[in-house]
């Protein structure tokens, strides 16, 4: 793919892998490498297709002007290999794994190697930062950094999901424990408020991810969850489904519009997510994703076989 | 829309022809500083010594790009935008130092904007995230300061040409794009939201 980067020869860490020695561990490192390249390379087909359609339907010229130059960038990212967005992101994985997969035990080792690996192949911009001595770790690696969520389930694979999200839109992410008696009406101002007050700083277009519930960590975490959804998966309860798209279209008439310059589309989607909560409290979380919604996501078997599941037919294993 | 050519070094003349919501293409030189960076000049004006690079007539750009080495020449991957609203507290000291367009995303504040009217100076929006296409248009490195911020902090001096599309978002009049589109929006907020609890409870 990207020879440029390979000139670079004292970062390059060869990776060898032969047929006859299956060893797991080595198959996800690579595979999480070429996971996270494809992820900072190229838009999920979903999230490609839904800014052609909101480049389509855009009646302001300034915000025209924006999701052109979004889609020529995407074009051109995806031509030569390059970062969609310099951001690359601090990097989380979300695993669901089969209960019955091997060294489960080992895998949060081989991410972080990989995340570490990758910073330097890809490249990706370092990103993870010691809060208290505000030193760069120059691999995107560090305490609780990259953040891996995991769900175990019936089975003999395991799926990693790379969401490496860019700092602009993290920064417009908030909470708040709503009164129980505020409810849907309540959830429904906050999101539009926060939306509005954060304008152009989280690069419209965005995704919102709405968490409902729960306690402050759980509606956060579903909130962020709700962005892993694809854009054309309705979500399966239809109360759900139908305040999202109520809420797009509330917060498509802000008029905030591509960038924060005006415009119809400030939105691509609102997804929102679900927990029960305590009587006495409703916690709302908004999460915003950037148009350049970065993840990617596969499926690898016991035996080796590895499967994309965000954008097509993919070889996930070539070096 | 019509396109307009801006070239470095940029004189007041120039900016005040500007208008919010013109498209500028900019060639000639662009400066990076991000916060780390602006907090530098910052300390460099106030113990009064000089800077490595002049802010007269020049285009800042708030960036922290993924730049690499390949035989002995940096060249820069991605170079998209960062949120400018970080660099409010410091902006107006270099707007006074000479800076005539300043371009990042999401706009800026009431400091700046005073400082851009009383100096002759604009805020230009150029998209956010599109990294690629911000690449596509820096022709070469032309120098590198304060590399000891690391990669994304450090003061890139980057040759471009027709960097853009630049949308003027604050201009030397007054006027700020993200400020006219918020209060549109703020004050169609209770009627959206009367549209979306009606739709609800219906």
């Amino acid at each position: 793919m990207e020879k440029i980067f390979k000139l670079d020869e004292d970062k390059i860490i060869p990776l060898s892998w032969r047929e006859e020695d299956l060893n797991l561990e080595d198959l996800i490192e690579k595979l999480t490498i070429n996971l996270l390249r494809l992820a900072v390379t190229k838009l999920p087909p979903d999230v490609k297709e839904a800014l052609k359609d909101a480049y389509e339907r855009e009646r302001n010229p300034t915000g025209r002007i924006q999701l052109k130059a979004i889609l020529e960038n995407i074009r051109l990212a995806e031509e030569e290999g390059l970062p969609i967005c310099q951001d690359t992101g601090l990097i989380s994985f979300y695993l669901r794994a089969g209960s019955r997969f091997s060294c489960l035990e080992k895998i949060e080792k081989t991410l972080r190697r990989a995340v570490a690996k990758a910073t330097a192949q890809i490249p990706l911009r370092p990103n993870a930062v010691d809060p208290l001595t505000q030193k760069n770790s120059g691999d995107n690696t560090g305490r609780f950094v990259p953040y891996i969520h995991w769900s175990i389930m019936p089975g003999d694979f395991l799926e990693i999901t790379a969401l490496p999200k860019g700092g602009g839109s993290e920064n417009m992410c908030a909470l708040r424990i709503l009164r129980p008696s505020d409810g849907i009406a309540g959830l429904k101002r906050f999101v539009l408020e926060r939306v509005v007050n954060a304008g152009g700083m989280p690069c419209p277009p965005v995704i919102i991810g709405v968490g409902l519930g729960g306690g402050a960590d759980i509606a956060m975490d579903l909130a962020k969850k709700a962005l892993l959804r694809s854009l054309d998966e309705p979500h399966p309860n239809r109360v759900i489904s139908r305040l999202e798209d109520e809420l797009l279209d509330a917060v498509n008439r802000t008029g905030i519009g591509p960038m924060g310059l005006g415009g119809d589309i400030t939105a691509l989607a609102v997804r929102v997510e679900y927990a029960n909560r305590h009587p006495a409290s409703y916690p709302v979380a908004v999460a915003f994703q950037c148009w350049a919604a970065r993840r990617a996501s596969a499926r690898i078997y016991a035996d080796g076989r590895v499967e994309c599941l965000s954008h097509g037919d993919v070889d996930l294993l070539e070096d | 829309m019509e396109e307009i050519e801006v070239y470095t070094p940029i004189s007041e003349r120039v900016i005040r022809r500007l208008r919010v919501g013109d498209q500028v293409y900019l060639s000639g030189v662009i400066i990076t500083a991000r916060d780390a960076a602006h907090k530098r000049i910052i300390r460099y004006i106030q113990e009064a010594r000089d800077l490595p690079f002049s802010l007269e007539g020049s285009a800042l750009y708030h960036c922290g790009p993924i730049v690499r080495r390949l035989n002995g020449e940096w060249r820069v991957l991605a170079a998209g935008p960062t949120t400018s609203m970080r660099m409010e507290p410091f902006e107006a000291e270099l707007v006074k130092m000479g800076v005539k367009v300043i371009i990042g995303k999401g706009g800026m504040g009431d400091k700046t904007k005073d400082s851009l009217r009383r100096y002759g100076s604009v805020y230009c929006a150029f998209t956010g995230g599109a990294a690629a296409l911000a690449a596509k248009h820096v022709e070469s490195v032309v120098d590198v300061k304060w590399l000891d911020l690391g990669m994304p902090e450090a003061v890139w001096i980057l040759r471009v040409k027709r960097f853009g599309p630049l949308i003027v978002s604050m201009d030397s009049h007054g006027r700020s794009l993200y400020e006219e589109v918020r209060s549109e929006a703020m004050r169609n907020l209770e009627e959206i939201l009367k549209h979306l609890n009606g739709r609800s409870e219906s």
